[in-house]
């Protein structure tokens, strides 16, 4: 393997990294809120299709991004209805929105493009496009002969969509909005001791639905740079497990954004490998894409089992909260 | 005092939140504009009007007796297994070890080893999520979820790599030997004068889920273990005060769990498909979560349940070939099941208790005036 490939390799890992991310710190700011969200998956799906097929009819990008954040916000508020005001079970709640997500976007892209459940494929403003830093390279041929500094600038850092940046900033934006703004303090505590805001004054019910709405905005840009970033249209199933690696992703970096980012990052890199190299070979061993694939899934258990650090959730993560009288 | 009869809560409670749930449903099918009565008349003709329908319903529910039951049985420890579908994935590799490297003499003595092995791999497959949450307390909801995705890799591993004959293309074992074939109901039903259930795939296995069925019943509210397992759901330091070993009581019960889970495989694999395929549990053991919900951890109503929902599986499929409706709007329906008989039960339960509370405040004044 030469050193462009490996650029190679990290540029797709920072692609196939970004929805993973944005739908991690989606999951962070709801799971910080002590709510359980398991329905990530669920609201990229909905938004990549909404995004797609609005995008796709209206010919402009961004209105298909808004069209898809406000389909995630609405199962993000079907998600908070029956978590906080009706104090149901969110992990069947969260169920019950995979399903609903799974269903309707098949069903609705039939009956809208009759094309088996996908949407159209889309071309020129339908899509978000590369941006293409000052002075970097965009030919292939040109950047594989480039010398290593330039092949990193114009493969590695330029030539991405512009969500990939965006997501790239949420990072320390989480950071400071959670560890030093007081907004940031109250929706950790109310993750961690909901009575004790509630004491303070502060209403637990309006802090834990603006995390949810702030889940289903981040999920509904995830959903949106898949259909329209990094693949251009919707197929049926189209996130293929993602907001379960992004559930990982979120219990391997321990609540945390940094560390988000970064498991985020090795479970792209996982992702881009797979797809990459179809089964590795080491020496007489061949390494099956089957197992390339299961990693994120085996590390997660094997981080959960506690072998390589304890993950602890947030205290009062998926415990309704009921005022006392 | 209870605040609502015991037959509203196992009646009214579930039949509002479907009445909910259809009502939605037909909302969406009017939204893609189709007709939903034209739509529901078509599910009813095509699944429930002709006897090879019936073969269908029947054996879309046994998956989901087995899966229901499965999820339901956890549930009973507070144990939220959504791992069914891995599980029974698992349990087809076991229902297709036993059938390609075994040479049995008769399908009874196959139906026997295969459920044997296919309960064993289930069970092995919810063995490590058990243990990580008894031991180590790592949620098994998360767990579980991981180990879906994982049986669907090592299932992709196994076909491809390992049990696919050689020369062919698509991940798939070779046929399973006459022997192991197992009865359908066309071959047990069905006379020359009166053909019934014609190319239908339910089979025996149908009368092992109804066992099933029994066996659980028999084991959640006769035995000691059963006892144990719903003292242990209720209320985990209490039962732990009484002398019960919790870290037992979460490994049998996911063990059970897993192993009915698992089962699910003898329908679709030594049954219908008579190989084992990539994708053949087509999402039953999620689906086992909207039965468990829906038939209230009750395995009477599990089996109701399952063939409610055999049926709309059989009359979605109906719709996908007489409409533009696909068959996904049976996942849009499940969906809706869940989050009214799971998610948002309070919301279908307080207005109800509501009513019934004041029914009995009149009756009550009414018995004082008599007075």
């Amino acid at each position: 393997m030469d050193f462009f490939t490996l650029v190679q390799v990290l540029d797709s890992t920072l692609r196939l990294a970004t929805p993973l991310l944005l739908a991690c710190l989606a999951g962070l700011y709801s799971e910080r809120a002590g709510i359980f969200d398991i329905g990530l998956e669920g609201k990229m799906l909905i938004a990549a299709f909404f995004s797609a097929g609005v995008a796709y009819t209206t010919g402009n990008v961004w209105v298909g991004m808004c069209a898809g954040i406000g389909a995630s916000l609405v199962l993000s508020v079907i998600h908070g209805f029956a978590s906080i005001t009706f104090r149901g079970n969110q992990l069947i709640s969260g169920v019950a929105i995979n399903f609903l997500a799974s269903g309707i976007t098949v069903l609705v892209a039939q009956s809208w493009f009759s094309q088996g459940g996908r949407t159209p494929s889309l071309t020129g403003a339908g899509r978000f496009e590369p941006i293409v830093l000052p002075g970097a390279l965009t030919r292939i041929r040109d950047i594989a002969d480039a010398n290593p500094f330039m092949q990193i600038y114009s493969e590695l850092l330029s030539g991405h969509t512009i969500i990939v940046y965006i997501a790239l900033l949420f990072v320390p934006l989480t950071w400071w909005l959670l560890f030093r703004t007081r907004f940031g303090l109250r929706l950790r505590a109310v993750g961690e001791n909901p009575a004790a805001v509630d004491t303070a004054g502060i209403s637990v019910v309006s802090l834990r639905y603006s995390a949810v709405i702030i889940c289903g905005v981040l999920c509904g840009i995830a959903g949106a740079y898949l259909a329209t970033g990094l693949q251009a249209g919707f197929v049926k199933e189209m996130t293929a497990g993602r907001g379960y690696i992004a559930l990982a992703a979120l219990i391997f970096a321990k609540w945390r954004p940094w560390s988000a980012l970064g498991a985020c990052l090795l479970f792209g890199f996982l992702q881009a490998v797979a797809v990459r190299f179809q089964n590795i070979r080491i020496g007489e061993f061949t390494i099956p894409v089957q197992f390339m694939e299961a990693l994120p899934y085996i590390l997660t258990v094997v981080i959960l089992a506690g072998f390589i650090g304890k993950a602890i959730p947030p205290k009062a993560g998926g415990e309704p909260y009921v005022k006392e009288r | 005092m209870d605040k609502m009869p015991k037959w509203a809560d196992a009646f009214l409670v579930p039949l509002f939140s479907l009445v909910l749930a259809a009502v939605l449903s037909a909302i969406v099918i009017v939204a893609i504009g189709e007709d939903p009565i034209a739509a529901f008349k078509l599910m009813v003709d095509g699944a429930l009007m002709r006897s090879s329908g019936w073969g269908y319903t029947l054996y879309y529910a046994t998956n989901f007796m087995f899966t229901g039951l499965a999820v339901s049985v956890a549930f009973h420890a507070r144990l939220f297994n959504i791992g069914g579908e891995g599980q029974a994935m698992l349990g087809g590799l076991g229902v297709a070890i036993a059938c390609l490297y075994v040479p049995w003499p008769h399908w009874t003595l196959a139906l026997l080893g295969s459920a044997t092995l296919a309960a064993a791999f289930g069970a092995a497959w919810a063995f490590i999520p058990a243990y990580l949450q008894a031991k180590r307390g790592s949620h098994i909801v998360i767990t579980t979820i991981m180990f879906n995705y994982i049986a669907f890799s090592l299932l992709g591993y196994a076909l491809v790599n390992v049990l696919r004959p050689p020369g062919a293309m698509d991940p798939a074992t070779e046929k399973f030997a006459a022997a192991t074939h197992l009865p359908t109901f066309q071959d047990m039903f069905s006379t020359a004068a009166t053909p019934l259930f014609r190319g239908a795939p339910a089979n025996v296995t149908f009368f092992v889920a109804l066992a099933a069925c029994v066996l659980v019943y028999f084991l959640i509210w006769r035995t000691r273990l059963g006892y144990e397992i719903r003292h242990f759901g209720q209320s985990p330091t209490a039962a732990n005060y009484a002398g019960t070993n919790g870290v037992r009581i979460i490994m049998i019960t996911m063990l059970i769990s897993g192993g009915l889970a698992g089962m699910m495989a003898l329908n679709t694999t030594q049954g219908e498909a008579e190989r084992l395929i990539l994708n053949s549990t087509e999402n039953a053991g999620f689906i086992g979560i909207a039965v468990a919900l829906m038939g209230r951890n009750h395995p009477f109503g599990v089996l109701l349940a399952a063939l409610l929902f055999g049926f709309l599986y059989q009359g979605g499929a109906e719709l996908a070939l007489w409409t533009k409706i696909p068959r996904d709007l049976i996942t849009v329906i499940q969906a809706f099941v869940i989050l009214f008989t799971g998610a948002l039960d309070n919301m279908v339960r307080m207005p109800l208790e509501k009513f019934f509370l004041m029914l009995r405040k009149s009756s009550g004044s009414k018995d004082k005036e008599a007075v």
